[in-house]
C-alpha cells in the first residue's frame, strides 16, 4: 500500500519539478531520493506490517511478505539504475522531470500488480505499467527508429491489452461465483468450463507477451533497440520481471487447482522462448541487440516458476528478479556510455579500464550462471523447482543445454574485453566518474554477496 | 590446532586469499616470490595432514562444518579422507613443482596470472576435500574459471577457440551434473543440523550414498553425472577438446591440466558417481570399458602419428587416464589400489614431461620433433632427467608407473582377461612412441635450432631431480600411499 500511493505521489512531484527546477542535476538528486524513500516506506511496511494509509480496499490488494520484499528488491533495483543511469536519462532530452516522473508512475503499476487479489486491478498494473513506456521508447524525438520502436510497441501493445481483457471477460463469465477475486475462482463439479480455459489461454497469451515469452516476443528486439539505451535497461529488467511476478501471482492464486490444464501450454512457451532467444542472440554483432534477444531467453528460465509454482519457485523468482535485474542494469549503464555498441567496441577494455571490465565481468559470468555468482543461485532454484514440480522432468535437462548455449553469445563479450586487443582506444560519450565506479562495483559485489547468501534476500520472504 | 583451525580449512583458504592477495601486487619479482612461499606453505601443511591423517586420535583435525544454506539441507562441510589427502598431497606438491621449473618466464601481467594460478589450486582443493554436493558442484566450477582465463589470456596462436571448446564440454557437463544432484537431492532423507534446524532433504555426501533411487533411476541419473567426469578425464569420445587446449594452453596451465585436474574427474567417478548409483554402475560397467579402452588404443596410434611434441603428450594422456578409468570400473581391491597410486604418479610423472617440454621450447623456439634433434650432445642431464620420466612413463620396472599400472592390470585381468590384453597393447604403444620420441629429439646429430641448447639450469635441475627422486623412491617402495588410501578402497568396495 506504501509503496502504491508513495510512487505515484512521487511521480505527480517530479512531473511539476520541472515547472519550478530548471536544473537538470537537480531533477536527477530528486528522483534518487524518491527512490530512497520508496525503498525506506515499502521495507517499513515488509517489516512491520502497518501501512501509513489506511485505506478500505475491500480485500481487492493483499500485501504479503513474498510481494512486499519483491517491490523492495524492484526498488533496491531501480535505485541502482538511477545511480548508474542518471545522467544518461539526463541526456535523453529536454523534460528530465517528466521522464522521472512516468518511471515513478511505472513502479506504481509494478507496485499494482505485485499485490493485486482481483483481474481488475491486475489489468490496471499491468496497463499502467505499459503506457508510461510507450511514451519513453519514443522519447528521443527526432530517432526515427526510436519513434518506429514506440509505435510498434504501442499497437501490438494494444493488441494485448485487448486480448487480455477479454481473458478476464471469459473468465467472469465461466467463474460459477461471479467474481472478479482471483481466489474465488470456482468451477463448479465436473470439468473445466469451456470459458474458463479460453480466458486462460488469452491470459496466458496476453501476459507472455508482456513478459516478451516466444511466440509472443516479436515486438522484443526492435522495441529494446529502438527505445534509448537507458530506457531498454528499465523496460528489459524491472518492467519484465514485474510481469513475471503478476505472471506467477496469477497463475498461482487463480489457477493453480488445475495446474495440469495448462502446464503443457507453459512448457510449450519456455522451450519455444529458450530456442528462440538463445539462438538469435549468437548471430548479433550490437552488444545492446544481443544483450535484448538474451532477455528473451532469460525470460524462458524466470517462466519456469510459472511452471513449478512451488516455495521454491517463489524464492527462485525473487532471487531471479535480482540477480538479473542488477547484471542488466550494469551492463547496459557502461554501454550507454559507450560510443560503440559492437562487440568489437569492448575489445581491450580490461586493458584500458580494468575495474569496469571486471564490473562487466562478473555480471557476464552471473548471466550465464556461473556458481559464486547470484545467476547461478537464482537458475539452480529454478532448476530445484521444476524437478520438485515432477512434471515434464526432461524439461530440465534441454533447459541447461539451452544454457550452455547462453555462454556462447556471452563469453563473446569476455573474450573481447580480456584477450582481443586493439589499436583504438575505448571511446566513452563522457568520462567515467568515481561515483559511477563505486557503484558499479557494489553492483558486482552485491551479485557475487547474493552469489554466496542468498538467504540475505529469501529471509525476507519469510519475514 | 584442531579447535582453531583445520588441515581442510587451511588448504582451502591459503591459496584462495593468496591468489587474492597476488592481485593487488604490481610487480613481477614479489608476485613470483609471494605465490611460490603460498604454495609452500600449503604444501607444508599438507605434509602436516598426512602426518595427523589419524582421525581416531585427532579427531577435530580434519573435518569442519559450518552453516551455509541451511534450510536447503546444505552446509560448508569439508573434510579429509585417505583418497582426499593423497589428492590434496598432489596439488599441493605440483604447484610449488610448478612454480619453480617455470620462475625464470616472463608473462604479461604477472599478478594476473599468478594469482589465477592459486585460485585454480583454492578450486581443485575445494573438489576433493567438499562432503555436501552443492558445495562439491561450487567447487568443480570454480576451479574451471581460472583455468579459462589463464588458457585464454596467455596461451597460443589458437587460444581463444581452443579453449572456449574446453569451456563448453565441461560447462555442459557439469550443468548436467547439477541437475542430477537436484534430482538425488529430492530423493534424499530429511538432514537435521545441530541447533535443532531439520531441513526435508540434505545436500550431505552420506545422504547421497542412502538416497532411495529405483534402478530405472539410476540408468539416466548414471550418464548425466558420467558426463561431466568423463569429460573432464577425458574419456573416449568426449576427449576432443583436450589435445587442442594442452597444446595452445600456456606451459604451466598445461600441468595444472594434465597433471593435476585430470585427476578431478576420476575423483568424481570413485566417490561421486560408484557409490551413489552402484546399480547403474554394475549395469553399465561394460559400456565404460570399452569406451575407456577403445581410447587407449585411439589415443596411443594417434600419439604415435603426433609430430607435436605437446599433443604427443596429450594423447598419451587420454591414454593413461583411459587405463586408470577401466581399472575403476574393474571394482576389484588390486585395481582401485592402483588407481589411487596411479593417479599420483601419473600426476609427477606428467608435470615433469612438461617441464622438459616446456625447457626444450624455450630454448629453441619450436615443439615439433621433426625439427629438433641431437640434444642430448648438448644437454646431458635433461636428457638424464627425460630418460627417467618417460621410461616411468611407459611403466619400466623400478619406476612409480611400473607399480601404479600393474596393480591396474592385475585388477583388470581378474575383471576380465580380454579387457586386460586389448588395453595392455598401451604399455607397447606407449614404448613405441616414447622412445620414437627420445631417438627423433635427443640423439643424433644437432641442427641448427638445436646447436646453441644450453643445459637446464639450477632450479630446474633441483626440480626434475625432485621429481625423479619421487619417482625412483614409490617405484620401489610405494606402501604409503597405499595404506594411506586404503580404507577410500576398502568402502568403495563395500557397495
Amino acid at each position: 500500500m506504501n509503496a502504491i500511493i508513495f510512487s505515484a505521489a512521487w511521480g505527480i512531484v517530479m512531473m511539476f519539478s520541472g515547472v519550478f527546477i530548471k536544473s537538470k542535476q537537480a531533477s536527477v538528486y530528486m528522483a534518487i531520493t524518491g527512490i530512497l524513500l520508496l525503498f525506506c516506506v515499502n521495507t517499513y511496511e515488509l517489516y512491520t506490517g502497518h501501512s501509513f494509509f489506511n485505506i478500505a480496499t475491500h480485500d481487492m490488494l493483499r500485501t504479503s511478505s513474498f510481494n512486499l520484499s519483491f517491490l523492495a528488491v524492484v526498488h533496491a533495483c531501480t535505485l541502482l539504475y538511477f545511480l548508474l543511469s542518471g545522467n544518461d536519462i539526463r541526456k535523453v532530452g529536454e523534460h528530465v522531470g517528466e521522464y522521472f516522473a512516468l518511471l515513478f508512475f511505472v513502479l506504481c503499476g509494478v507496485a499494482l500488480s505485485a499485490t493485486f487479489n482481483t483481474l481488475l486491478l491486475l489489468f490496471l498494473g499491468i496497463e499502467i505499467i505499459s503506457i508510461p513506456l510507450y511514451i519513453l521508447t519514443g522519447s528521443s524525438k527526432r530517432n526515427l527508429k526510436g519513434n518506429e520502436a514506440s509505435l510498434k510497441y504501442f499497437l501490438m501493445g494494444a493488441f494485448s491489452t485487448g486480448i487480455m481483457l477479454m481473458g478476464i471477460a471469459f473468465i467472469y463469465g465461466g467463474n460459477t461465483s461471479a467474481s472478479f477475486y482471483i481466489n474465488q475462482i470456482s468451477l463448479g463439479t465436473g470439468p473445466v468450463p469451456v470459458m474458463i480455459v479460453v480466458g486462460m489461454v488469452f491470459l496466458v497469451i496476453a501476459l507472455s507477451f508482456k513478459v516478451s515469452a516466444a511466440p509472443f516476443h516479436f515486438w522484443a528486439p526492435d522495441v529494446y533497440d529502438g527505445a534509448p539505451t537507458v530506457f531498454t535497461a528499465f523496460m528489459s529488467t524491472i518492467v519484465k520481471v514485474a510481469s513475471f511476478f503478476a505472471f506467477v501471482r496469477l497463475f498461482e492464486n487463480a489457477f493453480g487447482n488445475f495446474q495440469n490444464q495448462w502446464q503443457t501450454l507453459i512448457v510449450i512457451i519456455i522451450i519455444a522462448t529458450l530456442l528462440f532467444g538463445n539462438i538469435t542472440a549468437i548471430f548479433q554483432q550490437s552488444v545492446k541487440r544481443m544483450l535484448a534477444y538474451s532477455s528473451i531467453a532469460q525470460a524462458g528460465f524466470m517462466m519456469f516458476a510459472v511452471f513449478a509454482i512451488n516455495d521454491r519457485a517463489r524464492e527462485g523468482l525473487v532471487l531471479y528478479s535480482a540477480a538479473y535485474s542488477i547484471a542488466s542494469i550494469g551492463l547496459f549503464a557502461v554501454l550507454a556510455k559507450m560510443n560503440d555498441y559492437t562487440i568489437e567496441g569492448f575489445n581491450g577494455m580490461a586493458k584500458e579500464h580494468p575495474v569496469i571490465a571486471a564490473c562487466c565481468a562478473t555480471f557476464l559470468l552471473s548471466l550465464t550462471g556461473i556458481p559464486l555468482t547470484a545467476g547461478f543461485q537464482s537458475k539452480f532454484f529454478m532448476l530445484l523447482a521444476a524437478v520438485q514440480n515432477g512434471h515434464s522432468f526432461w524439461l530440465v535437462i534441454v533447459a541447461v543445454l539451452f544454457a550452455a548455449i547462453s555462454a556462447y553469445y556471452y563469453f563473446r563479450i569476455i573474450q573481447a574485453m580480456y584477450f582481443k586487443d586493439t589499436d583504438t582506444a575505448i571511446s566513452f560519450n563522457e568520462t567515467i566518474s568515481t561515483g559511477f565506479r563505486v557503484v558499479l562495483i557494489s553492483s558486482a559485489a552485491l551479485i557475487i554477496i547474493l552469489g554466496i547468501f542468498p538467504e540475505l534476500l529469501i529471509g525476507w520472504l519469510y519475514h | 590446532m584442531g579447535t582453531y583451525i583445520t588441515f581442510p580449512e587451511l588448504l582451502l583458504w591459503l591459496p584462495l586469499l593468496g591468489g587474492i592477495a597476488c592481485f593487488f601486487m604490481k610487480d613481477a619479482k614479489p608476485v613470483k616470490a609471494w605465490s611460490l612461499i603460498i604454495s609452500l606453505i600449503t604444501l607444508l601443511v599438507s605434509v602436516g595432514s598426512l602426518l595427523y591423517a589419524d582421525n581416531s586420535k585427532y579427531p577435530t583435525y580434519n573435518s569442519v562444518n559450518y552453516i551455509w544454506l541451511k534450510y536447503l539441507g546444505n552446509s560448508f562441510y569439508l573434510g579429509l579422507d585417505g583418497m582426499g589427502r593423497i589428492l590434496t598431497f598432489l596439488i599441493a606438491l605440483g604447484f610449488p613443482i610448478i612454480f619453480l621449473a617455470t620462475y625464470k618466464n616472463n608473462y604479461k601481467s604477472p599478478s594476473a596470472f599468478y594469482g589465477l594460478m592459486l585460485l585454480a589450486q583454492a578450486g581443485m582443493m575445494g573438489v576433493f576435500i567438499s562432503m555436501d554436493a552443492l558445495l562439491f558442484y561450487f567447487f568443480w566450477e570454480l576451479a574451471l574459471i581460472p583455468v579459462y582465463f589463464l588458457c585464454s589470456r596467455w596461451g597460443g596462436e589458437r587460444r581463444i577457440p581452443a579453449t572456449f571448446k574446453f569451456f563448453v564440454y565441461t560447462f555442459v557437463g557439469s550443468l548436467l551434473m547439477l541437475v542430477g544432484i537436484i534430482y538425488i537431492y529430492l530423493h534424499t532423507n530429511q538432514r537435521s543440523f545441530e541447533d535443532g534446524t531439520i531441513s526435508a532433504h540434505s545436500f550431505a555426501l552420506s545422504s547421497f550414498y542412502n538416497a532411495s533411487l529405483s534402478a530405472s533411476d539410476q540408468n539416466w541419473l548414471f550418464w548425466l553425472f558420467f558426463a561431466a567426469f568423463a569429460v573432464k578425464m577425458p574419456v573416449f569420445p568426449f576427449h576432443t577438446w583436450q589435445p587442442d587446449t594442452y597444446d595452445q594452453a600456456p606451459t604451466s596451465v598445461t600441468m595444472v591440466l594434465s597433471g593435476l585436474m585430470v585427476k578431478m574427474g576420476l575423483f568424481g567417478v570413485i566417490r561421486w558417481l560408484i557409490p551413489i548409483l552402484p546399480l547403474a554402475t554394475i549395469k553399465f560397467t561394460n559400456i565404460v570399458m570399452v569406451l575407456s579402452i577403445a581410447g587407449i588404443i585411439y589415443a596411443s596410434f594417434l600419439a604415435m602419428v603426433q609430430d607435436n611434441l605437446k599433443r604427443l603428450v596429450a594423447y598419451s594422456s587420454i591414454a593413461h587416464i583411459g587405463l586408470m578409468c577401466a581399472a575403476i570400473f574393474a571394482m576389484n581391491t588390486l585395481s582401485v589400489q592402483g588407481v589411487m597410486l596411479q593417479m599420483f604418479n601419473h600426476g609427477i610423472n606428467i608435470i615433469g614431461l612438461w617441464i622438459v617440454i616446456d625447457i626444450i621450447e624455450k630454448q629453441t623456439g619450436v615443439k615439433h620433433i621433426s625439427k629438433l634433434k641431437g640434444i642430448a650432445n648438448k644437454a646431458p642431464v635433461l636428457t638424464i632427467m627425460l630418460l627417467v620420466i618417460a621410461l616411468a612413463n611407459i611403466a619400466l620396472p623400478l619406476t612409480n608407473g611400473f607399480v601404479g599400472e600393474f596393480m591396474m592390470f592385475g585388477g583388470l585381468f581378474s575383471f576380465n582377461s580380454w579387457y586386460a590384453v586389448a588395453a595392455s597393447l598401451s604399455i607397447i604403444l606407449a614404448a613405441v612412441y616414447t622412445l620414437r620420441m627420445i631417438r627423433n629429439v635427443f640423439y643424433g646429430e644437432t641442427n641448427s635450432l638445436t646447436e646453441n641448447i644450453k643445459d637446464i639450469s639450477f632450479n630446474q635441475q633441483f626440480v626434475l631431480g625432485f621429481i625423479v627422486l619421487l619417482i625412483f623412491i614409490l617405484g620401489v617402495y610405494p606402501q604409503p600411499v597405499i595404506d594411506l588410501t586404503k580404507s577410500a578402497v576398502t568402502s568403495l568396495l563395500k557397495i
